[in-house]
């Protein structure tokens, strides 16, 4: 069980409101992702909810129990941290341990959780070293072998993925959703990375400045962002917003173009220059200067051989534009 | 970079101060190693003759000498427990954020400055005084007899004293140690149900043995060769009951007037700071690894 209910929480450090009246449910065996720029009050909205930090004013509920007075240890999370936080003068065996240690289970058992970890995480070898000469992604695992002992009703992520590098990101991205997917339990995960919010999501929350801006599945987002900021935050190479003479046409504030969206044809109506080609083998980004409407990021497929400075025509595909009112609202 | 020619140079260049620090050291040893195989009195002076080891035989007979070596060793132990404990709690409370932090860590830095000497008089004078001290005057207002300490007590008083003026060294080195701790470790500790007690015990603890270690290990140099505080207060009495090493290898070269002596019990507290240096580094010193 991992249903956790917030109504109306509010947190604020002395003046300064972080987190205005939220209301947020997060359903039993769900991947919510929190997304959102850097100082956007994602990271405090998961202490919160960790009980790390006290709220202001509100109420959070973890399996229809009232925990918000309850202290962290009660409420039955777990939590990885970004830095990782295992305990350097303790052997892999004793990290893991340590939460069942400190609830006096009896060591038979906690053996038994422990080499049962271990297994499904492949830290079988490693049990007996200190974190210190374990690498990155392994540290990591250690991390969630910690959590994963406890049986806790949510496992919390705090941008668990920050500190590794591309390649490992990608193979532990996986191994967490794997995890999610055996394990059936609800997985909080704070992210600024818009990739890991889309590949791992059931659900994705984006924030901006401790307001929820949208709630939905992927897909959702993607297709149908409800304003500007989540239009402009989800989705890689970002969206093209085109404001002035060429969106008052089209009868909006903003038009938004996915740059995937946007086809090179031999006569489109938008004519330009391309001033930057980044050739990705299976992709190539094109940023091209459009007379009237403003410089636009275009992808097409990897092996078209475009290059700096040819002129090329675009066609904004009609059933796949995005308009925006003043406020920044989609229509 | 690092030919041969520019070693060669650069031990050249090195040299001057090596061999300056080194005939520092080694003049004043090799003279009283000298002195220690004399019967040198000052009572008698230009009457010297070699005597072999009857210095060394005699300094290690008397009473005294076990007295002192008693003296020295419950002296540096006192004051390493007081001062370890005292500031692994002082350091714990102010790390604690509160109003006027900083001033608060300056005033409890500031014994530290306070020469052994000045530190130790006004504790003889204002605090420990049997008439005149604060001790005495808060006894007498619970209707107590006054307590005199450094008559009845004088080791203990003296470690007292010592402890005092060390805490402070104590207290900054953990608190610099306390305030490199990783704050997530304590917090994924919270979370895992660990209770203040036990975050103490299982984190806290084991990431100050480094910094208990350095301290330790520093403390104990300065402590085996206490002297002003004795010097000031007691001077090592009532009988020898506060006599150490230092003191009384000065107790029996300028009060005795016996240099030969005095060498003698000097060059045994070297071999024995040496000894305690290694039982020290056998003991602890593996913690400095890393």
């Amino acid at each position: 069980m991992g249903q956790i209910t917030l109504s109306s929480i509010t947190k604020s450090f002395g003046d300064v409101n972080v987190i205005p009246p939220l209301d947020l449910t997060i359903n039993d065996g769900e991947f919510v992702v929190f997304v959102g720029p850097s100082g956007c009050g994602k990271s405090t909205l998961l202490r919160l909810i960790a009980g790390l930090e006290d709220i202001s004013s509100g109420k959070i509920e973890i399996d229809g129990r009232n925990a918000t007075d309850a202290a962290p240890a009660e409420r039955g999370l777990a939590m990885v941290f970004q830095s990782y936080a295992l305990y350097p003068h303790m052997s892999v065996r004793k990290n893991i341990a340590f939460p069942l240690k400190m609830a006096k289970m009896p060591q038979a058992e906690q053996d038994r959780k422990v080499e049962n970890a271990a297994r499904i995480l492949n830290l079988s070898s490693y049990l007996d070293r200190r974190p210190g000469q374990l690498s990155g992604g392994q540290r990591q695992r250690v991390a969630i072998g910690r959590a994963i002992v406890r049986e806790p009703a949510a496992f919390l992520f705090d941008e668990p993925l920050s500190n590794l590098d591309a390649a490992l990101r990608v193979t532990m991205r996986q191994e967490i959703s794997e995890l999610h997917q055996s394990l059936k339990t609800t997985m909080i995960y704070v992210t600024h990375d818009q990739v890991e919010a889309m590949t791992m999501a059931d659900k994705i929350v984006v924030l901006n400045a401790g307001r929820i801006e949208q709630v939905g599945s992927p897909l959702e987002l993607y297709r149908s962002p409800r304003n500007l900021f989540v239009a402009g935050f989800i989705g890689s190479p970002k969206m093209n917003l085109i404001t002035g003479a060429e969106a008052d046409r089209h009868g909006c504030a903003t038009l938004g173009v996915r740059p995937e969206h946007l086809e090179v044809t031999a006569d489109g109506p938008w004519n330009g220059v391309i001033g930057l080609a980044e050739h990705l083998g299976s992709d190539t980004f094109l940023k091209v200067a459009v007379e009237g409407v403003g410089d636009l990021t275009v992808r097409v497929p990897g092996e078209r051989g475009l290059h700096h400075g040819q002129t090329i025509s675009l066609l904004p595909p009609p059933d796949k534009l995005y308009r925006f009112d003043a406020n920044g609202m989609a229509l | 970079m690092a030919t041969e020619h520019s070693r060669t140079a650069a031990r050249l260049m090195v040299s001057p101060a090596v061999i300056l620090l080194f005939l520092w050291m080694i003049v004043p040893l090799g003279m009283t190693i000298y002195f220690s195989f004399l019967r040198y009195n000052l009572l008698m002076p230009g009457m010297e003759s070699w005597t072999g080891f009857d210095n060394y035989y005699y300094f290690i007979t008397q009473h005294a000498f076990w007295d002192a070596l008693i003296n020295t060793l419950l002296l540096v132990g006192g004051v390493l427990v007081i001062t370890v404990v005292g500031g692994v709690a002082l350091a714990l409370l102010l790390d604690q954020p509160s109003k006027g932090q900083g001033i608060v860590r300056v005033m409890v830095i500031a014994p530290f400055f306070v020469m052994p000497t000045v530190s130790a008089l006004v504790w003889k004078n204002m605090f420990m005084n049997p008439v005149n001290g604060m001790f005495a005057h808060i006894a007498k207002a619970f209707g107590l007899q006054p307590f005199d300490f450094l008559s009845h007590a004088p080791l203990a008083s003296i470690i007292l004293i010592v402890a005092w003026s060390w805490l402070p060294f104590a207290t900054l080195i953990l608190l610099t140690a306390l305030q490199s701790l990783d704050r997530e470790q304590m917090e994924a500790a919270e979370m895992d149900g660990a209770s203040w007690l036990n975050r103490f015990i299982y984190l806290t603890v084991p990431h100050l043995t480094r910094s208990i270690t350095v301290v330790v290990l520093i403390q104990s140099i300065f402590l085996l060769s206490v002297f002003a505080e004795i010097l000031v207060t007691t001077n090592g009495g009532p009988g020898t009951a506060s006599t150490n090493l230092p003191y009384l290898v000065y107790a029996q070269s300028l009060l005795n007037y016996d240099v030969g002596g005095g060498s003698a019990g000097g060059i045994i507290a070297v071999i024995l700071a040496n000894i305690v240096a290694i039982f020290l580094m056998r003991m602890i010193g593996k913690n400095l690894e890393t």
